[in-house]
């Protein structure tokens, strides 16, 4: 398989180069397809202190098919649904949208940005978006307890 | 027989009636005889005098769509000297404007380059190459003889991961006119040159198949035919703006007619606009209407449907509070103590609540009217296809029976095909004459249907009889099938005239459409009025071409423009809110949805 050898370049060049607030690992050493991402909140959102379980899987046509993201950690977030799944929208993991050469480091990258800044045009959950919108100090406010609530 | 002689009598003077139409055919068929050369392959189409309701058109394989588009390329490729490949992309970016793509081109060459997907570099050929010391950033492959390809964008893959990607964007993913390079937030798009050499035979079948979908997609003017599994394309000119004149019915080679238009069957002679909004109407009513018209009566105040399902008749409407007796429809304040007993039938307001509701239920029977006409039609329409099996086995038993060749029977077929054809015509002229406000052209318009209903039920007739008395009738059923046909030409050609002169076709007042609707679509309505006639006036919601305004007000015209206003003074009045109600129930029926949105329930 083609897609092994870059799927352990990445987790290698992740593992010992590893972005700002972000640690990966393989959920199970048997299986590169499934990595367990921890994600910590970043110092200007109110997710800060917080360390956010992400999963990550990669779909066997990897790379030519985008990787899916979730929060299995409970986030209070206009694009993660507030669910059991925690998915997770993101344009670029579109299936018309990704690009075979782009990488799990800018897919995350991404994500963690997304937690700074909420995207609540592009929200998967309407109400939180509106929240997010017109009232931003019960937004932070709210997030700040689930953080603790769920991610501390 | 005597009918039959009657019918004959009317042959001819229609043949006189034929003639002069003829005539002024051949005036116009001159202007167009270059164009209808196209039709010279089909050989169904023998060269014949183009009528009012027929349009130009042309049927295109998809070898044609692919001629088509390549003398485009070339054609483009000499005004702006960039490589095929590359202006190919740009067309179909344009969506094959050429003049406006060549503008734009001329005054910002780069930005247009850019935003088509296409850089300013146009050196190079495409190549596969060996790069000493590559990696492929996609399969993390190396090595000094791996295969490897960039476009003109310098983004270098392996060849098996570009393949791979060109294969899933065509196959899976069924792109092929935005495939862009496989790079990390690279927009340069993929080129057939590029394409053709990376891979197989069958994927550059597909994607040529693709790009010609979406080029006839792209189109105005083209359109697949809709009939499954059929590969042809129409070619016509007609533009959305005009669908309101002229109702483009065409004729694929796989012998389908549809409206160039809307796509739907051939709904000759109703507008699109017209057939999208019957069609609308009935599945909204055909099944409640009945229902609704028995059982019953309209408040007076907000014509809100009521109901009445038990107790006294003093009526209080649920969504206007108005009170009103059941029995008389009048006021139930002038009722004084006489409660149980309406004695009131003289009063005013009864007599006046009456006939408001007498308006309101003739509406509907209006309608009912028209739709059952409309569905025996349909409905007959459907036993033709029955009957054309069945003329199949009537020709063979015919020609054993009476020792008539294949070729003497054939006068079955013309004639089944004629009827269901006829009825087709019919059954449509129920859904027009249903939007046509009264006046002399409708009833010209009203003339020519019975004319020609009348013709399809007596050659109906005629083809049921038992296959002995068949051939004896040959002559009558040939007769009456030309007869047929004759009158369908009448009709449509009739109706095509008048339709596109804007204003004489008097569609029935934009109100009168909304209360038709009911006012939950005055957006519709509203829209439909300008749609129809580029006379209305949005401001005044008159239409300038109707008599009252060019020639001042006459009989004829008085009770129309009192209906119209009427219809303003109750559409303006219209505004009531639902509130619960003594002994009197807002109907709704949960089998019509528009009925629920009317009455405000949900």
């Amino acid at each position: 398989m083609g897609s092994i050898k870059r799927i352990s370049k990445e987790l290698t060049e992740l593992t010992e180069s590893p972005p700002e607030g972000i640690t990966v690992e393989l959920a199970d050493e048997s299986n590169v397809y499934e990595w367990k991402v921890i994600m910590e909140g970043p110092e200007s959102s109110p997710y800060y202190n917080g360390k956010f379980l992400v999963k990550l899987s990669l779909p066997t046509e990897y790379p030519f098919k985008p990787p899916t993201v979730s929060f299995a950690t409970k986030i209070y977030h206009p694009n993660v649904t507030n669910d059991e799944k925690g998915s997770m929208c993101l344009g670029m993991l579109r299936a018309d949208e990704w690009k075979p050469s782009s990488k799990i480091a800018a897919v995350l990258q991404f994500a963690r940005q997304l937690l700074s800044e909420p995207m609540p045009d592009d929200a998967v959950e309407g109400r939180i978006a509106e929240q997010y919108k017109n009232d931003r100090g019960r937004y932070e406010e709210v997030a700040r307890e689930w953080t603790r609530k769920h991610a501390c | 027989m005597d009918s039959d002689d009657d019918f004959m009598s009317d042959v001819s003077s229609q043949d006189d009636f034929l003639g002069t139409q003829g005539s002024e055919d051949e005036s116009l068929g001159e202007d167009f005889d270059d164009l209808d050369a196209g039709f010279s392959d089909d050989k169904d189409l023998i060269k014949h005098k183009k009528k009012p309701y027929e349009v130009e058109f042309k049927v295109l394989d998809p070898p044609d769509i692919e001629r088509e588009q390549v003398g485009q390329v070339n054609e483009v490729c000499a005004v702006l000297g960039l490589p095929p490949e590359s202006v190919a992309i740009l067309l179909r970016f344009g969506r094959w404007k050429k003049e406006k793509l060549i503008e734009s081109y001329m005054e910002h060459p780069e930005e247009t380059l850019e935003e088509a997907g296409l850089g300013s570099n146009f050196e190079g050929t495409a190549k596969t190459e060996r790069v000493p010391g590559f990696m492929c950033d996609i399969c993390c492959e190396d090595g000094d003889d791996l295969e490897t390809y960039a476009m003109r964008c310098g983004h270098r893959f392996c060849v098996d991961c570009y393949r791979h990607y060109l294969g899933q964007k065509i196959k899976e993913e069924g792109e092929a006119a935005r495939i862009q390079c496989p790079g990390d937030g690279c927009n340069r798009i993929v080129d057939y040159k590029s394409l053709d050499l990376l891979v197989t035979k069958e994927l550059q079948g597909r994607y040529r198949e693709l790009l010609t979908r979406t080029y006839v997609d792209d189109k105005e003017n083209l359109k697949w035919c809709p009939a499954p599994n059929c590969q042809y394309a129409i070619d016509c000119g007609v533009k959305n703006r005009d669908l309101r004149r002229i109702v483009p019915t065409v004729r694929c080679f796989c012998k389908h007619e549809f409206c160039f238009g809307c796509s739907l069957n051939d709904h000759q002679p109703a507008p699109c606009k017209l057939v999208k909004m019957w069609l609308q109407k009935c599945e909204d009513d055909s099944e409640t209407a009945n229902w609704i018209s028995a059982n019953t009566k309209e408040c007076t105040k907000c014509n809100s449907t009521i109901e009445k399902n038990g107790g006294c008749n003093h009526m209080t409407c649920r969504k206007c509070k108005y009170e009103f007796c059941w029995m008389c429809m009048g006021l139930w304040s002038e009722h004084g103590t006489s409660w149980y007993n309406c004695n009131r039938y003289e009063e005013k307001s009864g007599a006046d609540a009456r006939s408001a509701q007498a308006k309101s239920r003739s509406s509907l029977e209006r309608y009912l009217h028209y739709y059952n006409r409309y569905a025996n039609h349909e409905q007959s329409a459907k036993l033709d296809k029955d009957l054309y099996l069945k003329t199949e086995k009537k020709m063979t038993s015919l020609q054993s029976q009476s020792g008539l060749s294949w070729i003497e029977v054939q006068f079955l077929d013309t004639a089944s095909q004629a009827l269901q054809q006829c009825r087709q015509t019919l059954k449509w002229t129920y859904a027009f004459a249903f939007y046509l406000a009264r006046n002399n052209l409708t009833e010209i318009f009203e003339d020519n249907q019975k004319d020609l209903e009348m013709a399809v039920e007596s050659l109906s007739e005629m083809f049921e009889k038992p296959v002995a008395e068949l051939a004896e009738l040959k002559v009558d059923i040939l007769d009456k099938t030309a007869y047929c046909n004759k009158r369908r030409v009448i009709l449509l050609s009739d109706t095509a005239e008048n339709l596109k002169n804007a204003t004489t076709f008097c569609v029935r007042g934009v109100l009168e459409i909304l209360r038709i609707l009911h006012v939950s679509s005055f957006d519709e309505g509203f829209s439909f009025a300008q749609s129809i006639s580029t006379t209305f006036d949005p401001l005044t919601m008159k239409c300038k071409g109707f008599p009252w305004e060019t020639g001042g007000h006459s009989a004829e015209t008085e009770p129309i423009y009192a209906d119209q206003m009427s219809l303003v003074r109750g559409l303006q009045s219209h505004r009531g809110s639902a509130c619960p109600g003594q002994k009197s129930r807002v109907l709704f029926s949960a089998s019509s949805p528009r009925l629920k949105r009317d009455l405000n329930l949900s």
